[in-house]
């Protein structure tokens, strides 16, 4: 059963290689684990409910949260309401994270993106900008706001990349984060024996994520003969209910946090795409405009991808610039998974051996 | 409606390209149609490595041409002119050397046999205890990851009507011509290549020819960016290895050791025990990789016939529906052996010759 969760999805900005800018998912992870602060004056940017819990966080490590910026307008929060109405649980608690950043006075900025990062060796502020609802930049309203970090993320997409190593069909849902295994109401993937679950199956939220789970165990002990049919339908019964009611606030909220190329397209030429080599915005248009429509010939093509994370952090880049040039995500494709997924010294794979262990079958060409 | 051409090549990798661009010189209108994009295949994910050293012994007149045209796109492929080295540890291994690379001496490959002392003067990261080794000073590599790109502009730049992501459904030869049927309709040519790779042989079913092709899938992987340990493309006298370390510190390491999968589905899996045997060679001539962290391991399909011997030639019983594909070292060969094709089929005499496939369909010699 794979369930590797979500990464986070982010999206350049003219300066987000500079020190002090982290994912919304790592910023987290620090406050967390660890009491870390991002930093004093720290400005939060993302869309949905997820900017706003690592806000609280921050406020309730100490820190100071200069500015909450979501590019979602008030009025898309407004309409998704009702369907986060039928989980209150999860709505009530967001609303009262939400009122605990008003009263301590952090400003929040709905329908504002980041324009820009500044800094020399670190931040030292960042400039918002009205965007309209594809989130592209909306008039020439600024605002520069002083922060020395900034936690950014547009959202999850699911882990896909241990299903791709084993071969499961995968398809493009937005709704689910982007690309997704192919399951059946059973959790099933296409490939014998192999079941999804959580937000690696299609992101859904952490309410959702335990009935899936269930469900994925419960197939998989039908499929070994170990549960029998009636069973299985009273146990996975129960777990739908409680799961369509989970899974409409998640999808209510994933709804703020969609792919969206838009949200890419305008980023100017100079702007860094794939860190770890300094490959910027207009290398990869110059590829595209060049004959490029897969994000693997793009790989090919531009190094984008190749850098020690496999591409998780570049990926939803690449592909956006794509869709920006009329290209369709189902055509676009995803990163070709590589095995090992993360760095792996050799000495971990080679162990410890002698030369006679090496078996040398006879080569094709000698 | 059908569209209409003096020439159709199938498959856009480097087989089909270098044989487009020769028939487009010769003056023909030319469409070449590809599934995905250019050198998505074999063409684009080989290690690259241009090197005398490691070609059989007919093919060495063929590599030799063909490294003179990778040596002439130059920076367009990433190309390199390092020398390359290949090492013995044993008694056994240095025999076999000195014997296997006489005979390609005496087929025109400058290569020298050299003392283990000397290779270790060359490249100090070998390990102790060198037996022997040969050197080839006119050997190098390039980046396959860029062959799309290079072609592309070459192609359009000729003239020829290149149609990625246009999948050959059928093929049907007839006695005046060949119709490719493709999603976006018909194509009709006098002649047509098939140059489709690994993906030949399910394509030779389909046209009702099929050739006998066995599939070869092989195993590549590199490291993350590490100081200068090599400076040549140094290789094991058992043929099942080659190492090269690009301009930007990555280590690339080959040997065709045996994935799984199918070019069906594009999907090729690792296999645990030859990787690691991979590795453990790798290691074991630079000891020096195994702090080195392994980020990708990939692999490559590749079509060889039963007498290791290309099919370059018309289709057996066929006048205008030829075959190039199960070229070994076909990266090397390809630029080369793909102009000759190109010459075939507009009638001129090939300055070497071809290979054509009826020899694997005669009867057997009682």
């Amino acid at each position: 059963m794979l369930a590797t969760g979500a990464i986070e999805r982010f999206y350049p900005r003219p300066g987000w290689t500079l020190p002090g800018v982290v994912g919304l998912g790592a910023a987290a992870l620090m406050l967390k684990t660890s009491g870390v602060l991002p930093g004093r004056h720290v400005a939060v940017v993302g869309p949905g409910a997820f900017a706003i819990s690592v806000a609280k966080l921050i406020v309730d490590a100490g820190g100071e949260v200069v500015a909450i910026c979501d590019p979602n307008s008030l009025r898309a929060w407004a309409e998704a309401l009702p369907a986060m109405a039928r989980y209150p649980g999860s709505l009530a608690r967001d609303s009262a994270r939400l009122a605990a950043l008003a009263l301590k006075g952090v400003p929040m900025y709905r329908g504002w993106d980041v324009r820009a990062i500044h800094g020399e060796r670190d931040v030292d502020s960042i400039t918002l900008g009205r965007v309209d609802d594809q989130w592209r930049p909306l008039g020439q309203r600024e605002r520069p706001i002083a922060a020395d970090a900034v936690c950014i993320g547009y959202g999850f997409a699911p882990a896909t990349d241990l299903y791709q190593l084993l071969g499961a069909a995968r398809r493009y849902e937005p709704t689910f984060g982007g690309w997704a295994p192919v399951l059946d109401r059973g959790q099933r993937s296409d490939v014998p024996g192999l079941y999804g679950a959580g937000d690696s199956a299609g992101v859904s939220g952490a309410a959702a994520a335990p009935g899936t789970g269930r469900i994925a165990a419960l197939s998989a002990a039908l499929d070994l003969g170990c549960l029998d049919a009636a069973t299985y339908e009273r146990k996975t019964g129960a777990t739908r209910r409680r799961l369509a009611r989970a899974a409409s606030f998640g999808f209510a909220v994933t709804r703020f946090t969609q792919p969206n190329a838009a949200a890419v397209g305008w980023v100017p030429d100079h702007t860094i795409v794939f860190r770890c080599e300094d490959i910027r915005a207009d290398e990869l248009r110059a590829a595209i405009a060049a004959g490029v429509q897969e994000i693997n010939a793009l790989k090919a093509a531009t190094r984008c991808g190749m850098g020690p994370c496999g591409g998780r952090v570049c990926a939803e880049a690449a592909a956006a610039l794509l869709e920006c040039a009329g290209f369709a995500r189902e055509r676009i494709g995803q990163f070709t998974a590589r095995a090992p997924l993360r760095p792996l010294p050799l000495s971990a794979l080679t162990g410890s051996f002698d030369y006679g262990d090496i078996p040398f079958p006879q080569a094709a060409d000698t | 409606m059908t569209t209409s051409f003096d020439a159709i090549v199938v498959g856009g990798g480097v087989m089909g390209a270098a044989a487009a661009l020769q028939l487009a010189e010769g003056g023909m209108r030319v469409a070449l149609c590809e599934a995905r994009q250019l050198a998505m295949g074999a063409s684009g994910v080989n290690a690259g490595t241009l090197s005398m050293q490691t070609k059989r012994v007919p093919l060495i007149p063929y590599a030799l041409r063909g490294y003179e045209l990778w040596k002439r796109a130059g920076d367009a492929v990433g190309f390199k002119e390092t020398g390359s080295l290949t090492v013995a540890y044993t008694q056994g291994e240095a025999e076999g050397l000195a014997q296997r690379m006489t005979a390609r001496r005496n087929a025109g490959a400058p290569i020298e046999l050299i003392s283990g002392t000397a290779a270790r003067a060359l490249e100090p990261g070998l390990r102790e205890g060198l037996v022997a080794a040969s050197y080839c000073a006119a050997d190098g590599y390039a980046n396959s990851s860029l062959t799309g790109v290079y072609y592309r502009g070459r192609l359009r730049a000729a003239g020829v009507d290149v149609r990625e992501l246009t999948p050959a459904r059928a093929i049907v030869p007839d006695d005046t011509g060949v119709t490719v049927n493709t999603p976006a309709g018909p194509l009709r040519a006098a002649r047509a290549l098939l140059a489709t790779g690994a993906w030949a042989k399910a394509m030779s079913e389909q046209i009702g020819a099929p050739l006998p092709i066995r599939l070869r899938v092989n195993t590549v992987s590199v490291t993350e960016r590490v100081p200068t340990l090599i400076k040549t493309v140094v290789a094991h006298a058992s043929g099942l290895l080659t190492l090269k370390q690009a301009v930007n510190g990555t280590v690339l390491i080959g040997g065709a050791w045996q994935g799984r999968g199918s070019p069906d589905t594009w999907q090729g899996d690792i296999v645990p025990e030859t990787l690691i045997a991979n590795l453990r060679l790798a290691q074991y001539v630079l000891p020096r990789l195994a702090e080195a962290r392994l980020l990708r391991c990939w692999t490559g399909f590749e079509a060889q016939t039963p007498d290791s011997v290309p099919l370059a030639g018309p289709m057996p019983g066929m006048r205008n529906l030829f075959v190039l594909c199960c070229v070994r070292s076909g990266y090397t060969i390809g630029p080369y052996i793909g102009r000759l094709m190109g010459d075939l089929m507009l009638g001129r005499e090939p300055e070497m010759p071809l290979f054509d496939p009826v020899r694997l369909f005669k009867a057997p010699a009682k």
